[in-house]
This record gives structure tokens, C-alpha cells and sequence, in this order.
């Protein structure tokens, strides 16, 4: 009696909580709840995160372009995916994801972008370090200017992606490219005697001629370094500088190694082809939400219709179980938090249609052991016990192609195919614990309260 | 109830449901070299569709087309005349933007509903994959029900006959996938092969509910015979299969009615796998374990056992 008390206590609590992950608005909730909320996007119903098919969007698929026989060098991949990831910081997208994908493989996702084509040219394009005069202008980090070797990418930048174009104050004017990166033999993030931390680079033979003429006569100016067109940095020259020289600033530990990778890396160490492209217009994603929502609240309500007029009293329980395992199922959706895409929606309607096979198979068991003479509460216990071996296996093997499933979206970045196949499966095992916990606590207390009398009718027992 | 004493007629049902599938597979590799008709997704291509202001001539279209140069290219109206959507070879950046710009001047400004282009080389990469994607399910379902009904006499016939089952509603949807082609020129993309999975997790779960039966109903009817259980099994779990399958169709046919044309040929093809996976679990799955516990295909009855004894006897 006590733990029957605890046990309608404790899923009280649960659902209680899970409506107010679901349900309550995001910005009264405390900040860890709401990874789930995209910044700029569009708010929707309930704040879960969207794919690119439902948001609008563009993914690319990119693979290393090797010539036949040649090898992929060690890091030369995880190299590309942090040129790449800065190349699409840089576009301003928000929420973009940037991720290795196998070997040679990395996958981007810009959702809602201008222009797909301008921005996958810019992530792929080989990158060159630059060395810029600034002609007397004042330069921070993170400007974008034109210069000799790029002189549109002020335009470029801004039409193809969200850049804000305050970022761009000299507009047309083109900087003159005293020299390009591969004067560079080195460079590297080090620590001086005060722990300050700095670039150490050393230069080439030929480069170190080069810089030496230009640093002898522009000593107490600036020589701005520039990564595609963005500046990186814009150190004061102190002294002439042949073979080696240091860049020290007001340096964190992560700014430092950043500089220095993308001076020894600002060209990719591989050539990246695009191997796969998929845009999804954003009008096209809102009509697949507004679609899945109203066929997911049509079959949600037809289950819970069907269920009711074949089960009556323990249909009752089941939909109060449905109702409070969608609730759980959405909290879970914004607690890992998952994607939605429009498959996984999917997924998750099919899932309530599944999570409803336990209870029938527990219902149709207790049906039995009344027909076999038992009394309701002994059928009841039975009802569940019985049931719970085909249950879990069954369930275990739609786990199993779920698995599967992920594996294949995994290798190819088919989003698809994976949120699919995460939900069902976050469905399913989510179902086997509705029915042995939620709906076996309900109908105890069920037959408790005076439910018995109920049960023990053949009407509302559903015959 | 006599089920599994009917079984001839059962598998009859499932050979013809399967035959317009394996002779789909056939011609189709026959004419194409591809044993299924193949979308973008595991053949490259691109495929690209876009809404446009006024309705339009599917024929206009292709001429702009057929002008920059792309002839091999199959073009269709998406919901209503003024969506298309056009597939035909992977396109370079370049390209696209040049069949967008001569687009826009003869038809005015259309909005990329989506866009998707995919290379050879990975596409078929996909295909191989996908392949080992159902072969690998497939027997770790075997081995999974070997192990869940070890306690069993002969549990790997359990596995066998369950992976039977579903090599069966996978034909069945191969079925409807080739007759939809003939139809209506479907293609089997990513989602397809998603389709296929989930029916085969289905269909297992579904024999694994008659199979749980059997093993609990050896248990308690020692002695009856094996076809006498089996039917007994099928009988008490009918309504719950029943029960079940309604309420997943009821969830399937809501979001293939209203879930729009992107989600419309993955539901249906997951509607016929389904059905077809509650058909086989109980008409072909404990079936085959009836024949296999008899040694005999299709049931006879005991007196003409004999005479063949005898007769094989004689001889």
C-alpha cells in the first residue's frame, strides 16, 4: 500500500516535471534547459531543436581530394575540420555544426543561409595567409578587407552568409598584399619568461630576404596578417625581422594556438571536393512542421479513440499512460537535446503507436486469466508478468535495426535516416517503461480506489 | 482452429504477394543492371525542385533545359503546376547557377524548395552499405532470438524461420516498390532503406509475440502436439496482434494522409511491410516451424503419412 502511495508520488513528480521542460516558456527556465533553443531561429511550438529539413537549411558533405595514391597525412583531416569550422564562424551563421565524418570526411550544416553556392565555395576554397599593408588604417581582429589577391570577398562574404557588414568598415578599399603565407616555414604558441603567451615563426630562406626588406622599412607599423580576407592580427613591427620573429599581444592560451594553426594551416592541408549537397527551402520546412504536427495530433488522437472503444476502463489507464509517456518522450527530445527532423517526427508517431502494443499485450493477457477464472487483481499482477517476456524481447529487436540504422546515417551524415532512428528507439524503450511502471501503477490504483467493481464488468472491461 | 494445417494456402498467399517483387528484380536487372529502381541517393544525380510564380509548361521548362545543354533528365509537378522538380546529373556550382540565371530570365524568380546533389562515387558507396545495413540486422536478429529462446528445444529454428518471415515482408515491399515504379516511376531513396528496417524490426517483433506463446504454452501443455500448440498460440495472441496493428496504421495512414508529399512513399511502403509483417509472423513464421517440426512443407493428414511409408517401403 505504502509503495503503491510512493510510486503514484513519484511518477506525479516525473510528469510533473516533464510538462514543465515541455511546456513552460524558455526564458523562465534555467539556462542549462535550454541548449535546445536556437538563438536566432524562428521560436517554435514547444522550443525543440529542428533539422535542416524542417528549419531550411543547407548541409554539405565534404570529402579530402587526394590524387590517386596518395595518402592522407596524420591530423590533415582534423587540421581541415578546424580551418573549416573557423572559415564558417566567419560566415556569422548561427547554430552551424561542423563535424568529422569517418576518415576523409567532413559534414557541414548551415541552416538558413542567403546562398548555399557562396558559402560552400568559401569553406572549400583552398585559404591563403596573407600579409597585409594597412596603409595608415586602423585594423582589429576579425575585420574582413579586400585585398590584392582576394579583392571581392568583402561582397562575396557578406552576400553569401549573415555577416555583419559592420565588420567591413573599409567596404571597396583594396590593401596591398605584401606577401603570402608560404614565406612561413613554422609557427607555433609559446610561452614567454612571464607566461605570456605568443606566436614563435620562423621564416624560409627566400621569405626571410622578403620580410626583411619590408620589416627594415616599416619599423613602429603595423603589418596586418589576414586569413581570407579576415584579420587575424595586426602586430606593430618592433625591428627588422630575417629569420625568426615573435608576435606577442594580450594573448589567452586557446587565442595563441589558434593564431599559430591557422598561420602554419591557413591554406587546407587537403584539397576538399563536395561530395554531397542538400538545401531545403525554409518555406518548405515550415509547411513539413505544420504538416507533421497536425497528422501527429490526427493519429495521436485516433489511437487514443481506438484504444478507448476496445478497452474501455483499462483504455482509460492506457491513454493517461500515453499521454504522460509523449510528455516524457518530448522532455527527453529537449533534455540530450535531440534534433527533430521531419523522419524523427515520424519516428515519434509511429513510437506511440508501438508503446501502445505493451499495454494490449498486457490488457489482452488480463482479459485471459478473467476468462480463466482468476480474480481481477490476481489477473491484473498476471496480466503484467506474463506479458513482460514478449515485450522486452520484441522491443529489443526493433532496438537492434534502430542501431543499425544509426550506424548507416552515421557513415553518410544522412540526418535523416539517424534522427529516425534515435527516436524510435528513445520511443521504444521509453514504452517498455510506461507499460511496466506507469500502467501497472495506474491500474493498482485503479483497483484500489474503487475501480474493482469497474473492471469486474465485462462491459467496461471491453469484451 | 486448424491455422498451420492450412499452411499451403498460406505460403501460396505469400508467393504470389511476393512475386510481382522477385519479377520486378528481375527485369529491372535485366534492363538496367540494378535489381532495384535506384533514387539519387544511391546512384548520384541531382535532384532539384523549385516553385515558381505562375503555373508553368512542363515542356517549356525542359527546353530551357535541353538549350544549356542537360538532355538526360525526367521532370515532374510537385503538388500543384507551378512546383517541379527536376533530376538529372550532378551539377557543379557553376552550373546550377547558370541553369538558375537562365531559368529566372524566361520563367521570372522561383524559391529553391530544396536542392540535393549527390556524387557518383559515394552514391553507390551508399548502396553497399545499405546492403550490409539489412544483411547485418538480419542476423544479429538471428542470433539475438537463438540466444532469447535458448531454452527451447532447436531455438536456432526459431531464429531461422522469424529471419524467413522478414526476408518475406522485405519481397512483399519489394513488391509494392516495383509495382509503384511501374505506376507511377517511384524510386527507392535513403528512406527506403529505413522503411526496410523498421519492417524488419516489425515483423520480428511480431514473431516473437507468437513465438513467446509457443514457448510458454510447451511449458504448460506437455504433450499436445506441436501444430495443436501452435494454433493455440496463434489463436491467443490474434487480438493482440490485431489491437496493435490498428493502432500503429492508425498513427501511419494519419501522417501518410496529412504529412505532406516528402514523407508520402516512406509511409506507404512502411504500411505494406507492416501488414505484411503481422501476415508473416503468423502464417509464415509459425508455420514454417510447424512444417519443420513435421519435416513436411504442407500438412498431411496421418493416414496418407502412412501409406507413403509404406509404399516408400515397398520400394
Amino acid at each position: 500500500m505504502r509503495n503503491q502511495a510512493v510510486s503514484l508520488v513519484a511518477i506525479l513528480l516525473l510528469v510533473l516535471a516533464g510538462v514543465y521542460i515541455v511546456f513552460f516558456p524558455s526564458e523562465y527556465q534555467p539556462a542549462w534547459l535550454q541548449r535546445s533553443v536556437v538563438p536566432d531561429a524562428p521560436r517554435n511550438l514547444l522550443d525543440l531543436k529542428l533539422g535542416l529539413d524542417l528549419r531550411g537549411g543547407t548541409q554539405v558533405l565534404l570529402e579530402a581530394d587526394l590524387p590517386e595514391g596518395q595518402a592522407l597525412a596524420d591530423g590533415a583531416m582534423s587540421t581541415a575540420r578546424t580551418i573549416v569550422e573557423n572559415r564558417v564562424n566567419g560566415l556569422g551563421v548561427s547554430e552551424a555544426v561542423v563535424q568529422a565524418q569517418g576518415e576523409d570526411r567532413i559534414i557541414v550544416e548551415l541552416p538558413g543561409i542567403n546562398n548555399p553556392e557562396q558559402a560552400i565555395e568559401t569553406l572549400r576554397s583552398t585559404g591563403q595567409l596573407e600579409f597585409v599593408d594597412p596603409a595608415g588604417m586602423p585594423m582589429q581582429q576579425g575585420m574582413l578587407i579586400n585585398t590584392t589577391n582576394h579583392p571581392t570577398i568583402v561582397t562575396d562574404t557578406i552576400s553569401a552568409g549573415n555577416f555583419d557588414p559592420q565588420l567591413a568598415p573599409y567596404g571597396n578599399q583594396l590593401f596591398e598584399t605584401v606577401m603570402t603565407g608560404d614565406i612561413l616555414r613554422s609557427a607555433i604558441a609559446t610561452q614567454d619568461q612571464f607566461n605570456q603567451w605568443q606566436i614563435n615563426f620562423e621564416l624560409t630562406s627566400a621569405g626571410g630576404e622578403q620580410f626583411f626588406n619590408y620589416t627594415s622599412q616599416h619599423i613602429n607599423q603595423p603589418l596586418v596578417i589576414v586569413l581570407d580576407g579576415r584579420v587575424l592580427s595586426a602586430p606593430i613591427i618592433e625591428a627588422a625581422i630575417r629569420d625568426s620573429g615573435v608576435i606577442r599581444g594580450q594573448f589567452s592560451r586557446e587565442e595563441a594556438e589558434s593564431l599559430g594553426i591557422q598561420m602554419r594551416y591557413g591554406a587546407l592541408p587537403v584539397p576538399l571536393q563536395v561530395v554531397d549537397t542538400r538545401t531545403i527551402g525554409a518555406t518548405l520546412g515550415q509547411d513539413s512542421v505544420d504538416r507533421s504536427l497536425r497528422a501527429g495530433l490526427i493519429g495521436g488522437l485516433a489511437v487514443f479513440i481506438f484504444v478507448l472503444a476496445i478497452y474501455r476502463a483499462p483504455g482509460i489507464v492506457t491513454c493517461v499512460a500515453l499521454l504522460c509517456y509523449m510528455i516524457l518522450n518530448l522532455a527527453i527530445y529537449k533534455l540530450i537535446p535531440i534534433t527533430l527532423t521531419l523522419p524523427g517526427i515520424a519516428g515519434f508517431i509511429l513510437s506511440i503507436g508501438m508503446a501502445v502494443d505493451a499495454n494490449v499485450l498486457i490488457f489482452e493477457r488480463m482479459k485471459e486469466e478473467v476468462r480463466n477464472g482468476r480474480s481481477i487483481r490476481l489477473a491484473v499482477e498476471a496480466g503484467f508478468n506474463r506479458a513482460w517476456p514478449a515485450i522486452f524481447d520484441s522491443n529489443l529487436a526493433t532496438v537492434t535495426t534502430c542501431a543499425v540504422l544509426f550506424w548507416f546515417g552515421n557513415t553518410f551524415g544522412a540526418s535523416v535516416v539517424k534522427g529516425f532512428a534515435v527516436n524510435l528507439a528513445i520511443g521504444v524503450i521509453l514504452s517498455m517503461f510506461s507499460a511496466v511502471f506507469l500502467t501497472r501503477v495506474l491500474m493498482r490504483a485503479l483497483l484500489n480506489s474503487g475501480g474493482r467493481t469497474m473492471l469486474e464488468s465485462p462491459t467496461m472491461r471491453g469484451y | 482452429m486448424r491455422i498451420v494445417e492450412r499452411r499451403g494456402l498460406w505460403f501460396a498467399i505469400s508467393l504470389v504477394a511476393m512475386l510481382p517483387g522477385i519479377i520486378y528484380m528481375l527485369w529491372s536487372l535485366t534492363t538496367t543492371g540494378r535489381l532495384l529502381p535506384l533514387g539519387i541517393d544511391y546512384t548520384g544525380g541531382t535532384q532539384w525542385e523549385m516553385r515558381f510564380a505562375e503555373p508553368l509548361n512542363l515542356n517549356d521548362v525542359r527546353q530551357v533545359f535541353t538549350e544549356a545543354g542537360y538532355d538526360d533528365l525526367t521532370m515532374v509537378t510537385v503538388e500543384d503546376d507551378r512546383t517541379i522538380a527536376v533530376k538529372l546529373k550532378v551539377l557543379e556550382t557553376t552550373e546550377k547557377e547558370a541553369l538558375a540565371a537562365r531559368l529566372t530570365e524566361r520563367f521570372g524568380a522561383f524559391e529553391e524548395r530544396s536542392y540535393r546533389s549527390i556524387g557518383p562515387s559515394i552514391g553507390s558507396e551508399v548502396s553497399t552499405t545499405a546492403l550490409w545495413a539489412v544483411v547485418i540486422s538480419s542476423l544479429l536478429i538471428l542470433l539475438y532470438l537463438s540466444w532469447a529462446f535458448r531454452s527451447v528445444s532447436h531455438p536456432f529454428r526459431f531464429g531461422i524461420c522469424a529471419v524467413t518471415a522478414l526476408v518475406h515482408d522485405v519481397l512483399v515491399t519489394i513488391s509494392f516498390i516495383g509495382i509503384m515504379n511501374w505506376i507511377a516511376g517511384w524510386e527507392v531513396d535513403a528512406l527506403f532503406l529505413t522503411a526496410v528496417l523498421t519492417v524488419i524490426g516489425y515483423s520480428v517483433s511480431d514473431s516473437i509475440v507468437v513465438f513467446d506463446r509457443i514457448r510458454e504454452n510447451f511449458r504448460r501443455y506437455r504433450g499436445e502436439s506441436f501444430a495443436s500448440i501452435a494454433n493455440r498460440s496463434i489463436v491467443e495472441t490474434a487480438q493482440r496482434s490485431l489491437g496493435t496493428q490498428m493502432a500503429t496504421l492508425l498513427t501511419l495512414v494519419a501522417i501518410l494522409m496529412l504529412g505532406g508529399p516528402s514523407l508520402q512513399k516512406f509511409m506507404a511502403t512502411l504500411i505494406v511491410g507492416i501488414v505484411s509483417g503481422t501476415y508473416s509472423s503468423i502464417f509464415n513464421a509459425t508455420a514454417l516451424l510447424v512444417a519443420w517440426e513435421e519435416g513436411a512443407l504442407f500438412h498431411r493428414e496421418k493416414r496418407s503419412l502412412t501409406s507413403v511409408n509404406n509404399q516408400a517401403a515397398l520400394a
